[in-house]
């Protein structure tokens, strides 16, 4: 297919897409349907306070607090929301949790629907055509990409995000961590960690 | 419908790659087009349902190399044809003929951070109860609409077990053509992979289906 994969997902787009989103955005302001400070703050919003630290907080939660994790398998919207994360993309939730012989991924084969309340925008891969495609059916080769390999007798449970259910991985608690805290604990929560492709990292 | 976009297990799209420390942004314009996609939505003119039926409508071959700010822009720009908000002329102009329709929907600044965390549940309350039950056997139906529809097309009859009900929420395909919300109960159904398939061990699929997209066996 055409969608270059060495580089840049839209290098050749850059400057037509450059002069048409300027045009939209133009004749949307001089109608008053769009607020350009209003675009400024979806950014903002998306750059510094929506992201993956949010989900890694749920996860070391989870971790380090019993009463936390049964009230996150059993309503995870709730338990989401009682640390503050709420909204867009988010609405419904469903936390997965990871165990012996057991991973879930998570994937949208039809769009791009991801758990933007802890996750926040998804990277271009996970809306890109290779992940799309690949991950209900081959799943340990796309988890293979990703320099995750797992027990063969592992059982692979790929989750495609059909309907407004968002899902969250909760990975397993690394070893060696005995005794940290749950801000510690977040920083080995990354991102890919809580979508499936990783496990977290290694104290 | 049939559409570029449902690609659960098409092949030849070679490696994922991901980008290590990938930005937020590519470009300028990508975090524009967020924004503006996040503020016409405001308007009120089309549902979450619609938009995605506008994306998946693009050409297949568009649809294929555009990335995925693009689809969205592309699809916008259809969806604000469709309700009268812009002429092709006005974008080639850059600049506006007429004023716009509906400029009191206009998300302003100090509006943003209460939409977004708001957001748009779709879960609903109905009279009638579930008619599958936890543990059921049930046979993905092989609707092929031309319209919108949340059935991937690797699952279309195909055998799965109900694992949850998650209640009753927006019917989709309804709701993507001003037909009405029409809720109905949803449930997550697992299949596996193997007989999806015909081959791989050890992999499962759950997806999450309307009642109306099931049948009993």
């Amino acid at each position: 297919m055409p969608h270059d994969h060495d580089h840049d997902h839209h290098d050749n787009d850059l400057d037509e897409m450059t002069a048409l989103t300027r045009a939209l955005e133009t004749v949307l302001v001089e109608k008053g349907l769009v607020d350009p400070a209003a675009v400024d703050a979806i950014i903002e919003t998306y750059s510094n306070d929506v992201g993956p630290r949010n989900g890694a907080s749920v996860v070391a939660r989870a971790w380090t607090d019993p009463v936390f994790a049964d009230f996150l398998a059993t309503d995870a919207t709730a338990a989401i929301a009682s640390m503050g994360f709420t909204g867009r993309q988010g609405e419904h939730m469903r936390a997965l949790f990871n165990g012996a012989g057991v991973h879930n991924l998570v994937v949208c084969t039809l769009c791009s629907c991801y758990p933007w309340t802890v996750l926040g925008l998804p990277p271009v891969w996970y809306k890109s055509p290779p992940y799309r495609s690949r991950s209900v059916r081959d799943p340990r080769s796309v988890l293979a990409e990703f320099g995750t390999i797992l027990p063969e007798d592992t059982e692979i449970r790929v989750w495609d995000s059909t309907a407004e259910l968002r899902y969250l991985v909760i990975p397993e608690r690394p070893a060696g961590t005995e005794g940290w805290d749950a801000e510690r604990l977040a920083a080995l929560v990354s991102r890919d960690a809580m979508i499936g492709t990783a496990l977290a990292d290694a104290p | 419908m049939n559409g570029p976009h449902d690609l659960g297990g098409r092949m030849g799209f070679g490696p994922i790659a991901p980008e290590a420390d990938e930005p937020l942004f590519h470009a300028e314009w990508e975090a524009r087009a967020l924004g503006i996609v996040l503020c016409c939505g405001a308007l009120g003119y089309w549902t979450i349902d619609e938009s995605r039926h506008a994306r998946e409508s693009i050409a297949p071959a568009d649809y294929l190399r555009f990335p995925y700010y693009r689809i969205w822009l592309t699809a916008l720009i259809e969806l604000l044809q469709r309700y009268g908000e812009l002429t092709a002329r006005e974008l080639v102009d850059g600049h506006a003929l007429t004023p716009g329709k509906r400029p009191e929907k206009c998300l302003r600044a100090q509006g943003v951070a209460g939409v977004l965390s708001k957001g748009s549940p779709t879960r609903r309350t109905i009279e009638d109860a579930p008619r599958l039950g936890i543990g059921a056997r049930v046979r993905v139906r092989n609707l092929q609409p031309t319209g919108h529809i949340r059935v991937p097309g690797y699952l279309r009859d195909h055998v799965g077990v109900i694992e949850s009900q998650c209640g009753a929420h927006v019917f989709p395909d309804s709701n993507a053509v001003h037909q009405g919300e029409q809720p109905q109960h949803l449930y997550t159904v697992a299949f596996d992979g193997a007989q999806v398939w015909g081959q791989g061990e050890g992999v499962s699929i759950r997806a999450d289906l309307w009642e109306s997209y099931l049948e009993a066996v």
